[in-house]
């Protein structure tokens, strides 16, 4: 069973069957399906508590869907522990609050992961993590603490984090809404850059001039269920659904 | 030309001695009143105090006893090895000084001062009299004598050399701070094994730790505690919020259980209790029973403490462990751990000071500990009436070691940078 897309190189990155997730008795998602090939970028957007958030989590595990499936590089996401391990390894994941270890340096915090679960030595280890500050343009920070950088530096040193472990797939959860404005940009930057460069990456954000920049396609979410999906210029210039115009006219003041 | 406001100094009569003195002793009249008042108090205290300890307080009473306060009944003719003991802290002292600098200088220089103030008093308690001494009892018992009649001056030299070497060693050796962490390690090992010694009529014979006794007793049960109890208190502090249930139970039961008993009723249980449960040819001494209460014990108290610094560390930093691959014990180890257990330091420090002072209660339990030599050298009939000197004798020796735990926690505070990352 052959298909086109494994020919040309392109394939399923992520494949999300009918998700439903329950908080308590709080139906929070409700019946996502959504799939994502490689190289894709993929921009999510809508109204906080719409499940966004809680869906990218469910790729990778942080948080489990109690229903449908999700089909991760041909791995399926089950309650089996090896299996969450080994597609965590292949995700990379960027969260709001940067979530950068304090009691580790810059260098330590990028390093930690490769070496203690790719096994790579520390000279090795090193020499990639000073190649990826240097690709978010920070190799000078390298031996200070998270709490001595800027907000916007810090989400670079997370991005630089997530990459060191190279996964296929980057995740990002609203990564520039904790950051001062003047900020955004330099976080913006690096995630064309890693767009351009062929990335499979679903973003949870709001910044609209990145996913015109950037995105392939872009998804609205409302309610715990896909609203609307096209491209950036069928989402700006022609939304279908109500609820996607509303909601453009609320940001896009 | 006028100055302007970011040349202009402060009024002079905010700064210096006399700015301070206005400002904080003499602001008002009742401020001052209250000044007069504590300077005239602190003099009168202060003073008497000082006219007991150098007038007064008769010391022959802790000189003439010092080798009970410091060992307790330990054969006197073994008592070398606690020197050695004590050498090999001095070496790994003098190495810790130079390799990690900081705190263990100061304590190093702490050790080294205690030394030089002991050669000096004893020289001028005793003067030449401890040669003499020994020079006599090798002459009469020839080279078998040497080691087992060595002046406690020659002993102290030594260490005060040995802890220069080790410093002089140790220069420019950042490296060996691991291997250094293990030397430390291994040398309470070592410590044991010497103290005990094996066998009957060997070159070390065994010595039961019925006869430990005074500081070395102490430091012996307060040690054994703190580094059993350490490891104990994280493990329970880890299995109260494991998702498995009957660990949880487990040590939820082990925790309210231990912290809802006094020390006292755990020491007389582990004492009296135990051997009544255990089969007859099972005995375990006075001093490990002891020590087995006091672990236990503190492993109830560390164990909470460290949960409440578990509980500080948001999700989100489990949350980004697992996403960039960590299992759940390289995120338990490598990113909760480190961070919840700097941020209880002030707690667990806390925690050990009072171990400290509380292997005191193993008086009751017959135990001749620091105040348990205190209060058998008050029994003897030369020394009635001495209590005093006797207890502020046993009270500073507390106070040193507590307050030098408490500054070591304050230093490693400082330089881990606790509260600020």
């Amino acid at each position: 069973m052959i298909d086109v897309g494994m020919v040309s190189g392109i394939r399923d990155m992520i494949v999300a069957k009918d998700v439903h997730k329950w908080f308590d008795r709080l139906h929070v998602l409700r019946g996502v399906s959504l799939t994502v090939k490689s190289g894709e970028v993929v921009v999510m957007f809508g109204p906080s508590g719409s499940g966004k958030s809680t869906f990218i989590r469910t790729i990778n595990r942080l948080e489990e869907h109690q229903r449908g499936t999700i089909i991760v590089d041909g791995i399926e996401l089950s309650n089996d522990i090896r299996n969450i391990h080994a597609i965590r390894q292949e995700i990379g994941m960027v969260f709001q609050q940067f979530n950068l270890f304090p009691h580790l340096t810059v260098l330590q915090n990028i390093t930690l992961a490769p070496m203690w679960v790719r096994r790579w030595s520390r000279e090795q280890a090193e020499q990639a993590a000073m190649d990826l500050l240097r690709r978010v343009g920070i190799p000078e920070q390298a031996q200070k603490y998270p709490a001595q950088l800027s907000g916007g530096q810090q989400q670079r040193v997370a991005i630089a984090r997530a990459l060191a472990m190279q996964p296929k797939i980057m995740l990002f959860d609203e990564p520039t809404s904790a950051l001062d404005p003047e900020m955004i940009k330099e976080v913006l930057d690096v995630m064309t850059q890693l767009a351009k460069s062929g990335m499979t990456m679903i973003c949870v954000t709001h910044e609209m001039g990145f996913a015109r920049a950037a995105a392939n396609r872009m998804v609205f979410m409302d309610g715990g269920q896909l609203i609307e999906e096209g491209t950036p210029d069928q989402i700006f210039q022609n939304p279908q659904q109500d609820r996607t115009k509303l909601f453009l006219s609320q940001i896009l003041h | 030309m006028t100055a302007s406001a970011d040349t202009l100094g402060p009024p002079p009569t905010s700064v210096g001695v006399i700015g301070w003195l206005r400002k904080n002793l003499f602001s008002t009249w009742y401020n001052t009143a209250l000044t007069l008042v504590s300077l005239w108090l602190i003099y009168t205290v202060v003073g008497q105090l000082l006219v007991w300890t150098f007038t007064t307080a008769r010391w022959e009473v802790i000189t003439a006893n010092l080798r009970l306060f410091m060992v307790g009944p330990f054969p006197p003719e073994q008592v070398w090895r606690v020197w050695i003991v004590l050498c090999i802290v001095s070496v790994l002292m003098g190495l810790s000084a130079s390799v990690y600098g900081g705190t263990m200088r100061t304590f190093a220089v702490w050790l080294a001062a205690a030394f030089a103030t002991l050669i000096v008093l004893d020289l001028i308690a005793e003067q030449a009299r401890p040669f003499a001494d020994f020079a006599r009892r090798v002459a009469e018992g020839g080279a078998s004598q040497f080691w087992l009649a060595l002046p406690g001056m020659v002993w102290l030299l030594v260490n005060l050399a040995l802890l220069a070497l080790g410093w002089s060693i140790g220069r420019g050796r950042a490296q060996w701070r691991t291997a250094l962490i293990l030397a430390w390690l291994g040398s309470f090992f070592v410590t044991v094994a010497l103290l005990q010694g094996y066998g009957k009529d060997t070159w070390l014979p065994e010595i039961g730790t019925n006869l430990w006794g005074g500081l070395l007793l102490t430091f012996m049960l307060s040690v054994v505690s703190i580094v059993v109890s350490f490891p104990l208190g994280v493990l329970l502090a880890l299995g109260r919020r494991s998702k498995l249930p009957a660990i949880k139970i487990f040590c939820i039961l082990y925790i309210e259980l231990v912290r809802g008993v006094p020390l006292v009723t755990i020491l007389y249980m582990t004492q009296i209790m135990l051997p009544l449960f255990l089969p007859g040819e099972l005995r375990i001494d006075n001093v490990a029973r002891a020590m087995a209460a006091f672990t236990l014990f503190t492993a109830a108290y560390m164990a909470e403490n460290v949960r409440g610094g578990l509980q500080a560390i948001p999700t989100g930093q489990i949350e980004a462990a697992h996403a960039v691959g960590l299992n759940d014990a390289q995120t338990t180890l490598l990113i909760v751990l480190p961070q919840a257990l700097r941020m209880v330091i002030p707690a667990i420090v806390g925690l050990f000071i009072s171990l400290f002072k509380d292997t005191t209660l193993a008086t009751i339990v017959a135990l001749l500990e620091l105040l348990g030599v205190g209060r058998s050298v008050l029994a003897q009939s030369e020394f009635l009436g001495l209590q005093t000197e006797v207890y502020v004798f046993v009270a500073a020796i507390f106070f040193v070691f507590s307050y030098a735990m408490s500054f070591a926690s304050y230093r490693v505070e400082e330089a881990l940078g606790v509260g600020k990352r």
